[in-house]
């Protein structure tokens, strides 16, 4: 793939990578018991409603835009799911698409304010945050535990793949990742919403459909969120108006660390992955290691996190300083 | 009832003799307050008494205005970041910070001396104090750092201090919820000096050191001129990156106020929650009161405006007997309705749909 060469726009999430990699290895030199196929593939499994969520970010971001409802329609997912499956008894199976269109229908509502009524992404994403979360608390204060046999059943499942198992949760995802990959790099919805975090002016002068890609963007953030407040019902098998308190910061974290620029345009979708895997192996190390306090985990993210926007800035100054003749330029778009 | 009235007339007069811009931007968010404050009144007529008790006012206001001190310090705090294109989304974090080096160094216990009960401290209350304070400026000066000096955008700069502040706040506390035993300490978010709160000076100094700063000298002109044209601020030869450094800082330092209000208000300090979503809050007061996200002109009184209806809406929902989880619906609801009526988009959209017709 040639957007896979390195330049200045993919070395960040090279970087990444090679971080990832070296933190594997690290773990498994200093810790025993770190160098197996399943503490690999746990990490997908405690991780998955993570990818689908950042990679829903990942669109917005891409765009420009920003969305901090994310971790309260994941919680709003979580309780409608029990609610409904536990107080209303209705079967999962017409459920789960019913609140997959809310969510996106969510998200389309806050782009649709955003793209119309010119309200700042941060503002009207901010009221879908709090709007969500009391939700959840007007269907119920409490946690609900989920106790349908086909959810629970799924929570439970493992499927066997190379060296390990992993649940349900982590193929959604990968399929998930799949079709993002494709939507973000294959379409012309894609090549609109990088565009449309390019330059915007430019997109509209080009005649691209920037209100509708717009909207479908923060559609698809919605979406993404509620797929993955499904996986995180499933996963937690409850549903509770606490659930996923600040995922948002983490989604946009991943997002960063795997090579996007919050100011849009720049980024890619598999680098969503690694930064969703860096968070992960970075709970998993410290989990590992035992003597080390959990609030460690929230300093090291800060630190990766601040090392990458430097990282990122450097190198755009790198490239501002060095003439590049504008082919260059071209094909590190594409 | 007297009392608030006038307030509100003084406040909206002091807006027109400033620019009719001011006044206009001011009109919505004093229309929703005193609408908040109506509904108060209509549905408990008392909601506005005010009573002399135990040497100090007591009545909903005072409390209001008591319980909106640190949202309107980190406020005004927000506002000059906002208006210089920026934002401090670790806030909240600097808070839980700020808090808990106050709490660490003053600790405190209860000793009994020749049969008195007496407050011991671990460090003299002066020196905790100003440690969290330069601790709070010192957050902000690093986010000013990674705005001004390496040229990150804002938001994700301080989202680094926002995901890192908590644990670094339960690195200063060991994990622990750290309770404060020293009386001395609670004035500040208890006490009351001339039948005021006490926190309510500390925002009323720090507003009014604002307004002095923003209005007297060149300072204001500076913040907004490199908010609403860098390029042409820095051809003026204005020192945006000295200016950048300074306004984070200052927004630390505020923050680093509120989180001292917050942690002696509850006589202690817990990492993990004080200040929790106190940066959305002030963003939205920011908001309300009628500064632009994408900066330039700032309202220091339109902050101060839009702290209190976010708490008259809490203290609203309490005092009708709402469950307080419904808060928050509300609160995105209120948010909502004040964004799109400052739209000029929302009001030219409603415009036009209804003119064909």
């Amino acid at each position: 793939m040639k957007g896979l060469r390195l330049t200045s726009q993919t070395l960040p999430s090279w970087v990444a990578v090679l971080l990832f990699l070296l933190m594997c290895v690290g773990g498994s030199i200093f810790y025993k018991g770190f160098f197996s196929g399943q503490v690999f593939l746990n990490l997908l499994i405690d991780n998955a409603f993570l990818l689908v969520v950042a990679i829903g970010m990942t669109f917005v971001i891409l765009s420009g835009g920003i969305d901090l409802s994310v971790g309260s329609v994941v919680a709003l997912t979580t309780m409608v799911l029990a609610w409904g499956v536990e107080n209303a008894h209705w079967p999962p199976l017409v459920l789960i698409p019913l609140v997959l269109v809310g969510g996106a229908l969510f998200g389309a509502g806050m782009g649709f304010v955003i793209q119309v009524f010119k309200i700042p992404a941060f503002i009207v994403t901010l009221s879908g945050l709090f709007l969500a979360r009391g939700l959840c608390y007007l269907i119920s204060i409490d946690s609900i535990a989920i106790s349908d046999p086909l959810l629970t059943e799924l929570s439970q499942a493992r499927l066997p793949v190379g060296f390990g198992e992993v649940s349900p949760g982590v193929v959604v995802a990968a399929v998930a990742l799949a079709v993002a990959v494709w939507l973000a790099h294959g379409t012309s919805f894609g090549r609109s919403v990088y565009a449309i975090g390019g330059n915007e002016r430019s997109a509209i002068l080009m005649g691209l459909p920037v209100a509708r890609t717009r909207i479908a963007v923060y559609a698809v953030s919605g979406f993404c969120a509620s797929l993955g407040g499904v996986l995180f019902g499933i996963y937690t098998l409850s549903g509770y108006g606490l659930h996923a308190q600040g995922l948002e910061l983490d989604a946009i974290a991943a997002t960063v660390i795997g090579g996007a620029l919050l100011t849009g345009g720049v980024g890619y979708v598999m680098g969503t992955l690694t930064g969703v895997l860096m968070l992960g192996i970075i709970q998993t190390l410290i989990m590992f290691d035992g003597s080390l306090s959990s609030w460690w985990t929230r300093i090291v993210i800060g630190a990766l996190l601040g090392l990458f926007c430097v990282l990122q800035r450097l190198l755009e100054l790198a490239h501002r300083f060095r003439k590049t003749p504008a082919q260059e330029t071209a094909r590190a778009v594409a | 009832m007297k009392v608030a009235e006038t307030g509100i007339a003084g406040k909206s007069g002091a807006g027109l003799s400033l620019a009719r811009i001011t006044s206009s931007t001011l009109f919505w968010p004093v229309s929703v307050l005193v609408l908040l404050l109506l509904v108060n009144i209509v549905l408990n007529p008392h909601f506005l008494a005010l009573s002399w008790r135990d040497g100090h006012l007591y009545g909903a206001p005072v409390d209001i205005l008591n319980r909106a001190a640190p949202l309107m310090a980190v406020a005004l705090g927000m506002t000059v970041v906002i208006a210089t294109r920026g934002i401090d989304i670790s806030v909240g974090a600097v808070v839980a910070i700020a808090a808990a080096v106050a709490a660490a160094l003053i600790g405190g216990s209860l000793k009994i001396v020749n049969g008195q009960q007496t407050y011991v401290t671990l460090t003299s209350m002066p020196i905790a104090l100003l440690a969290a304070l330069a601790v709070a400026a010192a957050c902000g000066l690093f986010n000013g750092m990674l705005v001004g000096v390496v040229g990150i955008q804002p938001i994700i700069a301080t989202l680094i201090l926002m995901v890192a502040g908590r644990g670094i706040a339960q690195l200063i506390t060991s994990g622990q919820i750290i309770t404060i035993y020293y009386k001395p300490y609670f004035f500040i978010g208890n006490g009351y000096l001339l039948g005021l709160p006490f926190s309510l000076w500390i925002v009323g100094a720090l507003a009014a050191a604002m307004a002095w700063l923003k209005h007297r000298t060149a300072l204001g002109l500076f913040i907004q001129a490199s908010g609403a044209n860098p390029a042409a601020a820095r051809l003026a030869g204005i020192n945006a990156r000295g200016l950048l450094l300074a306004v984070y800082a200052f927004c630390g330092f505020t923050a680093g106020l509120a989180g001292l209000m917050i942690s002696s208000n509850v006589k202690s300090a817990d990492g993990n929650n004080a200040g929790l979503l106190l940066e959305l809050d002030a963003i939205l007061a920011v908001t309300l009161g009628g500064t632009s996200l994408a900066g330039g002109r700032f309202s220091l009184r339109g902050s101060v405006l839009g702290a209190l209806i976010i708490q008259t809406l809490t203290t609203s929902i309490y005092a009708l007997g709402v469950p307080p989880e419904i808060n928050l619906v509300v609160k995105a609801i209120v948010v909502f309705a004040v964004c799109l009526l400052q739209s000029p988009e929302a009001r030219a959209w409603v415009f036009r749909r209804r003119s064909p017709a």
